[in-house]
Parts: C-alpha cells; structure tokens; sequence
C-alpha cells in the first residue's frame, strides 16, 4: 500500500475549501441582473384554490412578475414526475396523480406552492408575496398514513381511489401461509417507523439563467445527480431539449437522499428566467425545508416471525402501508417496495417471506429516498422480530441469529435477492468481543444499584447497495438505468482529470478517487483532480445515492484506466522500440520486461501528445478514455451493531453508554473517510431512533418545523463510538467495494431499539423513543410485574 | 424581518420616552427570543428600542444579604460571577443550563424575565428565590411579577433596571431539558432561608412558573427530598405537547423537585 493509494487513511482534500470558507455553493453564486424568486405557499394541508388575486402584490416595490399555475398551464410546463413504476398484485399500474410545479386548482400539503414572486431583492419578493390574495375552499384532510384509505377519507387525488397508489406484494403467500401454520413459535409486532425530516446542512437552492443568444439554459442547483435533474427537466417536464439544458450542481453541503429528487421550485426558476428573460435565484430557508424537502420512512407495519421448535426461522409475513405524502417524488414508489421487501430476508435463510405494501396519498410533504431508503425500514422489522423472537423462546438474541445466519454462498433469497459474500458469524463475534457481552450481567447488576435500568441490543442489518444493474432494475420498474460513467483525462504534464457520473455532496469523491488513480498510476494525489456534476463537463451519469459510488462509480474509472494504461504501454513501446505486450507498468514506470530500459510517467504522457515516436497510423495522439460500468449485481454490505444503554426509570432519560460497530463493507478506500460515514450514519439512525419524529397534527399542519421541535441529534446525545471491520470482498465489481455511506443509518435504529425495550422489559417502545416515551413502558413494565 | 426604526438611547429616561412615543415599541434587551421571532416576520414592531447603551444597567452585587443584577447583565457575566457563585451557586447553575454559549453572551436577565417564555430558566429562580424586580418605576415582588404565558406585572413602559436575589441558606435548581429545544421540559429550582422555603416550577405549568405549595410545607418541616416523596402534583394545568404529557410532566416536578432539594448547597 502506497500513502495515498487504496487502503491510505489519507485526509480529505476538499477539506481546506469546506472549512476556510472558500467552498463554491450554490447561493454563493449570483448572476448579473438577477432576480429573486419568494413562493406563496398554502397555509392548508387541503384546499381548492378558487381564485388568486395578483394584482396589489405586482404593484409592490421592486417586483418583476408574479406567477401562477395557470401561467405555468399556458406555458404548457408539464408536471413532475416517479420515475419508478409499481404494478399493484391485481396487474394495474400505479396511480399517479399530477403534480404542477405550482398548484393551479388544488392544494394537497401545507407548503404546496401556488405563486411565485420575482423581485429584485429576497425582501421585496417576500412583501409582496404577503399581497398576493389566494381564495382557498379548504378540505377535509388526512395525515395518517393507516387512515388513509379508510371510508369517507378525504380524496387527495382524483386517479388514485381511495387515496391507495398501489397494492403490492413479494413473495410466495401460500408457502408462507403454510409456515406459519405449522409454526412451533410466531412473533409479531406492530411496528412504525418514524418520519424523519431530511435536514441537510446546506437547504436547497436553485439559480436559473436563459441565453436568448442561444436559446438555451443553465441551471445550477443543489443536486445529487445533475444529468438525471436534466433529463427529466427535460424529457418529462419540457423545459428545453437536453442539449439546451446544463445543470450544474456545485458543492453541495449534504443530501442524505433528499437532493436527489427534481422539485417544482428548480423547474420554477428554470420556467421564470426564460419568461422574465432574468437570472432567477432561490434559495429556501430552513422552515421550507422543513416543509418542503422529501421526507423519510413513514411506514406503518404488522409483522410476524414464525420459527420452528429449534428456534430456526421458517417464515417471515409483513404487511406495511407506506405514506408517500401529497405527491409522488421522483423515486418515491421504489422505496417501500424493491429497496424494502427485497431485503427483509436480512441476514437469515428464511426460506418462505411474503410482504404486501400497500402505498398511500395522505396530506402531507412528500416522501422518498432517505439515506438507507426501505433498507432501514428493512433492517427494523427483521432484527426487532428476531430479537423478541430469542426474548420470547428463551435464547441468547446472539445465538438465536447464529442458528439462522446464512453461512454459504452464493444464496438466493425468496426476495429476489442473492448475496454474493459475507461471513455474519465473523462480524457478530468480533462485536460481541468488542463490547465485552459476556460480562454484561455485571454492568447490569451495577446499574441496578445505581437505580438505573441497563440493556443491550444487536443489531445484524445487511443492505443491498451498488446500485444497480440497469437490466434487474428495468424488469423491476426502474425508468432510468444505474450504471456509471467515467472519464480519464491525462494531460501532456502526466497531471489527471477524473471527470465522474458520481456526485459527492459530502463523501469526499476528491480525495477517494484520486487514491484510485495515485494506486494506479503511481502518481501523486495533488496531481489529481475530480470534476463532476456539471452537465456540460462531464458525460452523462447518474449521480450519487445508495453508497453506490465506490461499488460503481469508482469502478468505471477502474475501466476506464484499464484502457489508459493499455494505451500508455503502447506509448513507451514506440518509445523504447519494444512491443507494447512487453511494457510492464508499476509504480509510475514503464519498462521493458527483461532489460533495464525504463521511461517515466510524464515522459509517456509528453510523447502520447507530442506524438514524435510514433505516427499516425500506428497510433491515435492522446491520452483520453471513457468507461461505462454497468454492475452484474448488488453489493450487500453487512455488519453488526451493538448497543448499550443505561435509562433512568424516573425519568425515562436514555443514555447509550458503548455502542459498537463492526461492518463488512469489501475493500475499503480510505478508511478514515470510511469510520466518518459510519459515525455519521449511526448519529442519523440514533436520531431516528431517539430524538427526530415529523409530526402533523390532525389539521396537517407540521408541528415539528423548527429545530424547537424537531430534535436532531447533537454531540452530547451520542457516545463514542466503537468502530471495526471484517472484510469479505465483493466479487462483483473489480475492486471489491461493497458500499459504506447508508450502514450506519441501516443499521443502528434496531440495536437501540432492541437495547432500551431490553432495559426497560417492555417492547412497546414507538420511535423516537424520547424520555416521556421510554418512561411510559417502564411504568408499564412495573405495573405488569406488580400484577404478576 | 420587516423594516423597524431603530432606536438606541443612553439612558432609562430617554427609552421611557421612545416607548411613550412610539406606537408599538419593542425593548431589545439582548434579542434572544425577539430576533429570531422578527426574522420569521412573526414579531413587527414599529420601533426597536436597544437598551445595551443605557448606562448603569449592567453589573453585578453582592453582599450577605443579597445579590443584584442588572437588567443588561449577560447570562455569561452571571454564570461566571466569582460573587455568584459564592453567594447563590445554584443561581449560576441555573443560568449555565440556559441555550448555548451564543445565547448566554447575548441574552440578559432582565431580557428572560420581562419575555416571562413559560419553559425558561430564569423565572424560576426569580420566583424560588424570592427575587425583587426593580423597575424605573417601582419594586415588584417575584411573587406579583408573573401574570401568565408571556405576561407580567410590567407596564408598557416600564423597564427592569435590577433584579435581587435575597441570598438563602442554601438553595438547588435541576432541570430536564426539552430535548429539542434544550428549554426546561421541567425545572425546580428549591430555596431554603429564614423567610421559608420555596419551590418554583418552570417548564410545566399552562401559566408559567408557579409554586407548589405542598412542597414548600412539607421541607420547611424537613428539608430533605424524602420529605417531599409522597406528593404528588396533579397533572391538570400543566402542558402536553409532543415531547410529553401533563402526566409526564406532573410526574417530573416530583423527580426534579426531590434531586434540586437533594443538590442545593
């Protein structure tokens, strides 16, 4: 291993420009002559707009235009878009209601837009958005995902009966059936998993600019995958053909999934600057985020385990309904479905699985993709089933899942899925040591006298990451394919452009692909540079989510050198007089095999463009390759978390007092950038699991729409955590990266779920378990011991 | 924000006239609650009257009897006052509890009071301690100071300029924090000096910090946390929102009581 080749705990070369302020993010960039965009937004979860009066709001200082949905109609700007489509188990196709990007006859959300002001300052727009007069028919409204499709529920969207988007199912039913009839055990469970709001650091933010010159427009935005914003802008909503169209996401301070999606307000700026013929800025502030950006989970499920008398699993049997919100988002359909279900066989041979997902419209911010996606949703209902199962039969929660691991591969799940490689026992055991469970009685035993409740929680979680073939998801309903491209540019001074489909917003892209290249071509990493996310730049690509951009992008990069070395070798063939199939390349230089001849790196790279030693017809100048990947199959990292907490029983207070974490994610880059990732998904899922909850009340007004109220987690609530890996590499991509960016968030909900219901000797503990919440079912616990 | 005239006098006269003449004046005591309300344009007063350049109304003192503290006085002077935390140490317990180091070097004691948010610290300590509000006005006891959710006994243009804290015997403040917003969920704060004992409840109450009496018979017999174990503080009147009940709550009064009787020193 080289310093900054793979395995280098290199620091992070985008760093210096994050931390000292110089970092280029989108509202740090003005145009001449901008305008800025404020939208009018509904005050109602449910209403008919019967009438919107614009005029005193555009005779207000500074405002350039005020704009409605039914400008937007004229204009024939077509709606959003699921890119993804579910067929429901009757064989119907899902049903998509529209979605302007401004409301013109209805309001479905609180926050749902139906005017946009443009004026010359934030200020200005914002005044005058307080003029424009909306006349609302308010509706009955919904929010709860389970009565949404109840009798006499308020009708969201006309297509979608019942406000039901569809009624899916995986999985053989009657095989399932038959298990749970001859089952020796089952346990069930009512569980929800908690709406989360995403809260990336940077809110979300878009500037629009037309060239009349060319007809043509440019956006820059806060995206996870700009080509994708493009074609979609593009071929579905028609704001210009796609060579007309660049979008530019510059840095972006943080996703977690919720940039990854096309919102009204881009296509908004995109619609206004052609019409007002202005740049058009804006920028949303923290309360619309909290409004406005895709939300995660929200899932409400029945679930039942069935195991046999030797506490072997032999059938699982979920039932969830899925709220996806006012709206379907642009991925939103696939997640409680084949980024779900698909993984709900976890780390067991469970040979009979059958799930129905039934997908709901309800009068709330739309949902999709939150970092892990269906996967922790997943994760949740397996590992809190086989916990309960072990409490209820009596078995070590460890040695219950040791019975059930799948210990041979590859294996086909009932789910779809085949996992390629892993070895579950061997991340278990090292975590068990790591937390010293064996002695965990005593710590107990301590609490006790302490007056406190102490417990201990696993959680063995696998994923499915690498997204994904583009073929397997194709059958499944995927509009969009989920290879990657890559570009190696090599210049005449031996310096490489890596030009990526991948997006980083956080992961450190800059630094883990050039050790790629420095591993490589044995060059310096400062002599590397990463370009991506500017639609004019780069070559079309499909962006950053799932922790697919080690397993996938970096592996069309790997192709993509494969074909720059080939050429390189040729190069110094001519230039040493040898065959090319003679050159050998290591550490940056070429020799011939079986003499001392020797050229350099940089020497290669001057004759492959100064192109003196060779003509023409012999060989093309240059040193420029591209690369497709297209992955042969999912990557499934897989680990085990455990927590320990102690509670206050008076209080109900949780303190997490060691967790630990042993992941197998295949090869691992940089391992520093790597325990960061860790580290911040286990702080996401503890979030998830303690503090964060999106809540309406019945009106569909967010309660939760400031950190007053919605608690995100802070240095103070985490521990320190104990982080360690075991490495089975995937043998589907060639430098057998699994994917490390959604584990922590995947995983460590369930482990601390299954540590508090553990202390407190109550499983009817909801997420987030906040002190009123854990104190409630330890006060149940104590009366049922009183009764007992 | 919407636009505001911005008033910043010298003295206490000058602010009394600024208030009396403006039709809807706003004190800027620090800005901790005022601003963020302003920029979310769900505060608009006309003018803001800033009192950090009034002379005189910062500082601390202390004697055995008592400890008086400016109205401009940041939470940070008071949490670490030396005289403090000699005199009153669960005083300035109480004020490093308050927000984050940004909040506790802006904000101001008279700011906390005369907003009287139900879940902040500060009246606690006021109504525990037996505090004396001293205006450009008049004295006003502690116990005629608070008048509800965001009320109190202060005219429109009347000013804090000083609060004393009569110095107890010993005294304690505990408190478990909204874990959202870090404000009081519940917070006792308990005195024990020759005038009695006090227990003041911040946090819980649909009108703001109140006493509970029950308590305060019950320790001044026998100031020890045992002696408060049996009571139980109904939960009628107190909040329920998501982050807990009025049961929780209720409940909560009773653990942060007898842990705040356990502490004071």
């Amino acid at each position: 291993m080289s310093a900054t080749g793979i395995g280098a705990a290199v620091r992070r070369k985008e760093d210096q420009r994050f931390i000292t302020g110089t970092g280029n993010y989108t509202s740090d960039i003005s145009r001449p002559g901008e305008v800025r965009a404020y939208f009018v937004r509904s005050p109602h979860a449910h209403a008919t707009i019967k009438k919107i009066d614009t005029k005193a709001a555009e005779k207000m200082p500074g405002v350039v235009a005020v704009l409605t949905g039914a400008d937007l109609a004229n204009d024939k700007i077509g709606g959003l878009i699921c890119g993804w489509a579910i067929t429901s188990k009757d064989g119907s196709p899902m049903k998509m209601g529209a979605h302007p990007a401004i409301a013109a006859d209805k309001v479905r959300c609180v926050g749902d837009q139906v005017a946009v002001v443009l004026a010359e300052t934030l200020t200005q727009a914002r005044d005058a958005a307080e003029k424009v007069k909306v006349d609302y028919g308010v509706l009955p409204s919904v929010v709860d995902p389970a009565k949404a499709t109840a009798k006499g529920a308020p009708q969201i969207h006309d297509v979608a009966p019942n406000n039901q988007i569809y009624d899916w199912h995986l999985g053989d039913k009657n095989a399932t059936d038959a298990a749970f009839a001859a089952a020796k055990h089952v346990t069930r469970l009512d569980i929800v998993n908690n709406r989360l709001v995403p809260n990336a650091m940077e809110p979300r933010a878009a500037i629009a600019e037309y060239d009349a010159g060319n007809d043509s427009l440019t956006l820059w935005n806060t995206s996870q995958n700009p080509h994708v914003a493009r074609l979609v802008i593009s071929a579905f909503i028609g704001m210009a053909p796609e060579h007309k169209l660049r979008v530019i996401a510059p840095d972006v301070g943080g996703g977690f999934g919720s940039k990854i999606f096309i919102y009204p307000e881009e296509v908004v700026a995109l619609w206004a600057a052609r019409r007002v013929k202005r740049p058009v800025k804006w920028v949303s502030d923290r309360s619309e985020a909290f409004m406005t950006d895709a939300h995660g989970r929200d899932h409400v499920t029945r679930a039942e385990m069935a195991f046999d008398a030797n506490g072997k699993i032999t059938g699982l049997r979920v039932k969830t309904i899925a709220n996806l919100g006012a709206y379907m988002s642009t991925f939103s359909s696939s997640v409680p479905t084949y980024l779900y279900a698909t993984l709900l066989s976890g780390q067991y041979a469970i040979p009979n699985i059958y799930a129905e997902v039934e997908a709901v419209y309800t009068n709330t911010a739309p949902v999709d993709a939150y970092r892990g996606a269906g996967r922790p949703e997943a994760t949740f209902v397996v590992e809190r089933l086989v916990e309960v199962g072990a409490r209820e039969q009596g078995i070590d929660p460890a040695e219950l899942r040791r019975r059930n691991f799948i210990k041979s591969f590859p294996h086909q799940t009932p789910v779809i899925m085949a996992y390629d490689a892993g070895d579950y026992n061997a991340s278990l055991t090292k975590a068990m040591d790591m937390i010293d469970y064996k002695n965990f009685g005593q710590r107990k035993a301590a609490s006790e006298k302490k007056g406190k409740l102490r417990g201990i929680g696993f959680s063995t979680y696998i994923e499915a990451c690498g997204i994904a073939p583009s073929q397997a998801v194709g059958s499944l309903g995927a509009g969009v394919g989920l290879w990657e491209s890559a570009e190696v540019r090599v210049n005449p001074t031996g310096s490489v452009e890596i030009l990526t489909g991948s997006h980083s917003h956080g992961q450190g892209h800059e630094t883990t692909f050039a050790q790629l290249v420095s591993e490589r071509l044995g060059v310096p990493i400062e002599t590397v540079s990463v370009v991506h996310g500017d639609t004019d730049k780069v070559q079309f690509g499909m962006g950053t989510y799932g922790s697919r951009s080690g397993a996938v992008g970096m592996s069309a990069i790997v192709k993509a050198l494969d074909k720059i070395e080939a050429k390189a070798k040729k190069v110094a063939g001519y230039m040493m007089e040898a065959s090319a199939d003679d050159i050998e390349f290591k550490n940056g230089t070429f020799t011939v095999k079986g003499t001392d001849k020797k050229v350099g790196w940089g020497d290669v790279t001057l004759n492959a463009y100064i192109a003196h030693k060779f003509t023409g017809g012999q060989l093309e100048p240059g040193l420029k390759e591209g690369a497709f990947y297209d992955p042969t199959n999912f990557t499934f990292p897989a680990g085990c978390h455990i927590a320990e907490v102690e509670i206050d029983p008076e209080t109900g207070k949780t303190e997490i007092v060691n967790w630990v974490a042993v992941d197998d994610f295949g090869t691992i880059i940089n391992p520093m950038i790597v325990e960061g990732q860790v580290h911040g998904g286990i702080a996401q899922g503890i979030g998830q699991a303690l503090l964060e909850g999106a809540s309406y009340n019945a009106d569909g007004q967010l309660v939760t729409g400031s950190y007053m109220d919605y608690a995100m987690p802070r240095a103070d609530d985490l521990p320190s955590f104990k982080v360690d890996t075991t490495v089975t590499k995937c043998p589907s991509n060639p430098l057998g990266i699994k994917g490390c960016g959604e584990a922590g968030a995947i995983a460590s909900p369930a482990a601390l779920i299954n540590a508090i219901t553990n202390a407190v000797g109550h499983e009817n503990v909801p997420m987030p378990a906040t002190p009123s919440v854990v104190w409630k079912a330890a006060q149940a616990a104590a009366m049922k011991r009183a009764a007992e | 924000m919407y636009a505001f005239t911005y008033e910043r006098p010298k003295n206490v006269a000058d602010a009394v006239k600024l208030l009396k003449k403006a039709d809807d004046a706003k004190i800027l005591a620090g800005g901790q609650t005022l601003l963020p309300a302003m920029k979310l344009r769900l505060a608009s007063p006309a003018t803001i009257v800033d009192l950090s350049g009034v002379k005189g109304l910062s500082g601390i003192k202390a004697s055995g009897k008592a400890v008086v503290i400016g109205a401009m006085t940041k939470h940070a002077e008071v949490m670490t006052s030396a005289a403090v935390q000699k005199a009153i140490p669960a005083l300035a317990h109480l004020v490093s509890l308050i927000g984050d180091p940004a909040v506790r070097n802006k904000g101001t004691i008279g700011g906390s009071l005369a907003n009287n948010d139900p879940s902040a610290d500060y009246p606690a300590a006021a109504l525990g301690l037996g505090a004396t509000i001293h205006t450009n006005k008049r004295k006003i006891e502690a116990d005629k100071f608070f008048k509800g959710l965001f009320e109190t006994a202060l005219a429109d243009d009347e000013i804090i300029e000083s609060v004393s804290f009569p110095v107890p015997e010993k005294a304690g403040y505990e408190k478990f924090p909204n874990p959202a917003s870090r404000f009081a969920l519940v917070g006792v704060f308990v005195s024990k000096s020759k005038d009695g004992v006090r227990v003041a409840v911040t946090g819980a109450g649909e009108g703001g910090v109140f006493r509970v009496k029950e308590m305060e018979a019950a320790l001044a017999k026998n100031f020890s946390a045992k002696a408060i174990e049996g009571i139980k503080v109904p939960a009628k009147n107190m909040i329920a929102d998501l982050h807990g009940t009025a049961e929780y709550r209720a409940h909560l009064i009773g653990v942060m009581a007898r842990r705040a009787v356990a502490a004071a020193k």
